[in-house]
């Protein structure tokens, strides 16, 4: 539990001379002159090209796979399927992965993983899939996630039963994983004392990520059964041990380092290709490199979960809210594991609410498994919680935000998943919405304004890292988190604030993950602040360390000295008359000192404080096409202490493109026959630069 | 083992002899043949703008061109895009306004405004935006790239 926060000397008011500028990124340079190694740029001696085998049906019974005529091709070196993978229960969390990244008993969507090839060119490897024998059963299925709850719908798991269910019904197979009820109150007593009640349903779409880079690794298996994997991954750690899980590896034999990420936004959390690449290396005795294409890319990997909400809630005239009552439901594909429990949590967090009842399911049907994304499961519903709260205020006759500001919670509030808030913004970011130029600005003749706003809880959790300082005084961070934009940087940052030195002076790379102790995914909004505890102990570590040497090397007690501005000086006039010693002047006389000087650090790290945010837009719509203009666009949102705050802009920024995204034109279109019918970024439209207008930001 | 094609071309002022099956793109010869890996791939299919390159001085998707058609053009890719120690004002200005954050899409920005540059040094907001309609970006949210891009402008107008 213990955190740097609670330690001695940490100051909230302290000024920062590093933290709070903005400098070039140390991992930019590379990034624009095409140097970057993202995963697909990785090249080793003697590599194969990986293809996978999909299913074309949406729900099937796998009979027989035939591989043989695939294996004699000229040039194809492996071939795998279901019988290379060891057998995990099915309805496991193993289990439901290991079908996941290669069909067993049932394909169950259209692009789901049945064989793959390792060939020598990516031409043979395309001729081989073509000469994989598949004999399917074809079995009805079911897309939409109302559907799917529905008796008669085809049924995809026969072990399945709802968790959640008692009574007749709890031994019913089903296609809903959980249904769940977060409740505090008395929501009938609430509505009773409400003057407006408003009740609508929303539905969302099924978006994906949008990552630009799809999913690429390179493995290698030796003879003695060591896996060295490269890849694009939010999460190194995880994707470690559970390879270890559906592999059965010893997970000192797994190497994973990662490369340049190119955008994840939750999706590479989760992996798919990486498995496959190492059982095709292991078979093929040669490394393997598996890319996937964008087509590959929307049809099999994570979405994000679409869902239908029903959403009531009733306010008193003063603008008091008195109840909130919700039904919802979330698709997650074939597998659990959409991160529904988040919506219950986060959907009304922000406004003081006594009586609240939520009824959460969790469907499974014939589409590809969700992943997560920008606060999994919790804009979906967000989107409509926000919506009704407008139609309430618009009814009372109240501004908006003074409707938000008259329910808004503050320090002190007991969150109905039991936290106790420190410290909170939200009341702060409302009222820096309400006095900003778009606020106040009239509404454009023609245009309409809506207002949202949101709360993540924000994330701490298992981390580990490690800090180098070398004769020449310069300092090596290793971090285990992944560095989705920028993070790298921001640790620099801190270290470099820490010891009072130049951010140059300081580079921080991705360890890989035989070097360091566990680490958690990064996503959540966890990382600045998780590895950032980490870098200032490992940083406070090895001050402690450097004034010991000067004591050492003065031969004064500890106490003696003190460390400034990358110095160690005495401590007071009666410690002596030393000349400062610099990090360099210590770190370069190691040997009578005993030896190398490092940090390290490891934590489950606590006390993240919670994210609050009021977005205001300004929309035309063309009458004749119904086209929707973005017009102006304002964030305003509560960052905690943003460490650079161009970076944090360009987060506020770039998720709201994804917001307008999603909004606008993003969505999963489904046929008839089940498979996605807008399966490319021709189809699939995500905002361009024409579409969107500048986006201003305030960080509060 | 499909019949492979003798290709000579020039990349960045240097010139190459390639193999290529007849199938293989531009994109897949600069990134697996000539291990010139700055150039992107995000769709394949031009819809993305990752793979922008400049072939003769038009801008182009290396992903549509197929890589026989390169014999005796010229092309420039990221790679050769600063200029011996000295970056590019794109560049520099993409590094300084925070133009970039995962850097995916950056290669591809990075060339297409640079096209647009050699046409027009003096472009409008729109211009900008709707020039750099092919390329998407996901981290950014375009704000801060359509900055680094007008900036660099003014820059290179010496404005």
């Amino acid at each position: 539990m213990a955190t740097i926060l609670e330690k001695p000397g940490f100051n909230p008011d302290r000024k920062y001379k590093v933290i709070g500028t903005s400098p070039v990124k140390h991992d930019g340079f590379d990034k624009v002159t095409g140097r970057a190694k993202f995963a697909a740029d990785i090249f080793l001696p003697g590599q194969l090209v990986g293809k996978f085998l999909r299913s074309p049906h949406a729900h099937a019974v796998i009979k027989k796979i035939d591989v043989s005529k695939a294996e004699k091709l000229p040039g194809v070196k492996a071939v795998v399927t279901r019988d290379d993978f060891p057998e995990c229960k099915p309805g496991s969390g193993a289990g439901d992965m290991t079908r996941m990244v290669m069909a067993r008993e049932k394909a169950y969507w259209v692009g789901h993983p049945v064989a793959a090839v390792a060939a020598t060119s990516e031409s043979i490897a395309k001729k081989a899939l073509k000469l994989i024998k598949v004999q399917y059963e074809v079995l009805p299925f079911v897309i939409d996630e109302v559907e799917a709850m529905k008796p008669g719908a085809p049924i995809l798991h026969d072990y399945l039963r709802t968790k959640g269910v008692t009574g007749p019904d709890a031994d019913k197979k089903t296609n809903v994983v959980e249904r769940l009820e977060l409740a505090q109150g008395d929501v009938a007593a609430g509505f009773a004392e409400a003057d407006v009640i408003v009740e609508r349903s929303f539905d969302t779409k099924p978006m994906h990520q949008g990552y630009i880079e799809p999913q690429s690794c390179v493995a290698s298996y030796s003879d003695d059964g060591q896996v060295d994997l490269w890849c694009c991954t939010q999460a190194p750690f995880v994707y470690r041990d559970r390879l270890t899980e559906i592999l059965k590896i010893d997970s000192s034999k797994i190497r994973i380092q990662q490369s340049e990420l190119g955008g994840g936004f939750g999706g590479k959390t989760t992996f798919y290709a990486e498995p496959v690449a190492i059982v095709l290396a292991k078979k093929a005795k040669r490394p393997v490199k598996m890319t996937l294409t964008r087509s590959e890319v929307l049809q099999g990997t994570g979405p994000v979960s679409g869902t239908h909400s029903r959403i009531k809630m009733g306010c008193k005239k003063d603008g008091t809210i008195v109840a909130a009552d919700s039904e919802l439901i979330f698709q997650t594909g074939p597998y659990t594991g959409s991160a529904f429990l988040n919506a219950p949590q986060a959907m009304l967090t922000r406004y003081d609410i006594r009586n609240i009842r939520t009824i959460a399911h969790e469907v499974v049907s014939n589409r590809p498994k969700v992943s997560s994304f920008r606060a999994p499961c919790v804009p979906q519903i967000v989107f409509g919680v926000e919506g009704v709260i407008n139609e309430m205020a618009k009814k009372i006759g109240m501004d908006p935000l003074d409707f938000r500001l008259k329910n808004a919670i503050a320090e002190g509030h007991k969150t109905i998943y039991g936290q106790v808030f420190d410290r909170i913004g939200f009341v702060e970011t409302i009222e820096a919405a309400k006095a900003c130029d778009h606020y106040r600005s009239p509404v454009p003749a023609g245009q309409g304004r809506g207002i949202a706003c949101g709360f993540w809880f924000n994330r701490g959790g298992e981390t580990a890292g490690s800090m180098q300082l070398a004769p020449d005084g310069t300092v090596t961070i290793s971090l285990g988190t992944a560095d989705v934009a920028g993070s790298r940087m921001s640790m620099a940052m801190m270290a470099a604030e820490e010891f009072g030195i130049p951010v140059d002076r300081i580079r921080a790379v991705l360890a890989d993950t035989n070097s360091l102790g566990f680490n958690r995914v990064t996503a959540g909004s966890r990382t600045t602040f998780s590895s950032g505890m980490i870098v200032v102990d490992s940083a406070r570590k090895i001050i402690g360390e450097l004034c010991r040497r000067a004591a050492k090397i003065w031969n004064v007690p500890e106490e003696a000295v003190t460390f400034e501005d990358g110095h160690c000086r005495p401590a007071g006039q009666n410690a002596g008359d030393f000349a400062p010693l610099s990090m360099k002047d210590i770190a370069s006389k190691t040997t009578p000192t005993m030896g190398a000087i490092s940090g390290h650090s490891e934590m489950n790290v606590t006390g993240a404080g919670p994210g609050f945010a009021v977005h205001i837009v300004d929309v035309e719509v063309d009458k004749e096409t119904g086209l929707v203009g973005v017009k102006r666009y304002t964030i305003v949102e509560d960052a905690g202490k943003a460490i650079s705050p161009a970076q944090v802009e360009g987060q506020f920024q770039g998720a709201a493109v994804q917001g307008i995204g999603w909004a606008l034109n993003e969505e999963y279109i489904f046929g008839a026959d089940g498979k996605m019918q807008n399966p490319s970024f021709l189809d699939y439209r995500m905002p361009v630069a024409s579409d969107v207008p500048m986006i201003d930001t305030i960080i509060v | 083992m499909s019949k492979k094609y003798q290709v000579t071309t020039t990349v960045n002022g240097d010139d190459y002899d390639f193999l290529c099956e007849p199938q293989q793109t531009l994109l897949d010869v600069l990134r697996d043949e000539l291990t010139l890996t700055g150039t992107k791939e995000g769709c394949a299919t031009g819809d993305c703008g990752a793979c922008s390159v400049i072939v003769d001085g038009r801008l182009q998707c290396a992903c549509l061109m197929l890589a026989v058609e390169a014999g005796g053009k010229k092309i420039e890719t990221i790679e050769g895009m600063a200029d011996d120690d000295e970056l590019h004002p794109l560049q520099r200005k993409f590094l300084e306004l925070n133009g970039l954050q995962c850097g995916i899409c950056t290669p591809g920005f990075l060339i297409a405004a640079k096209a647009l540059l050699e046409r027009n040094p003096d472009p409008s907001e729109s211009e900008v935006r709707y020039w750099l309609a092919g390329n998407l970006c996901r981290c950014t949210g375009y704000d801060k790239i359509i900055r680094s891009v007008l900036a660099a402008a003014k820059e290179m107008r010496g404005a």
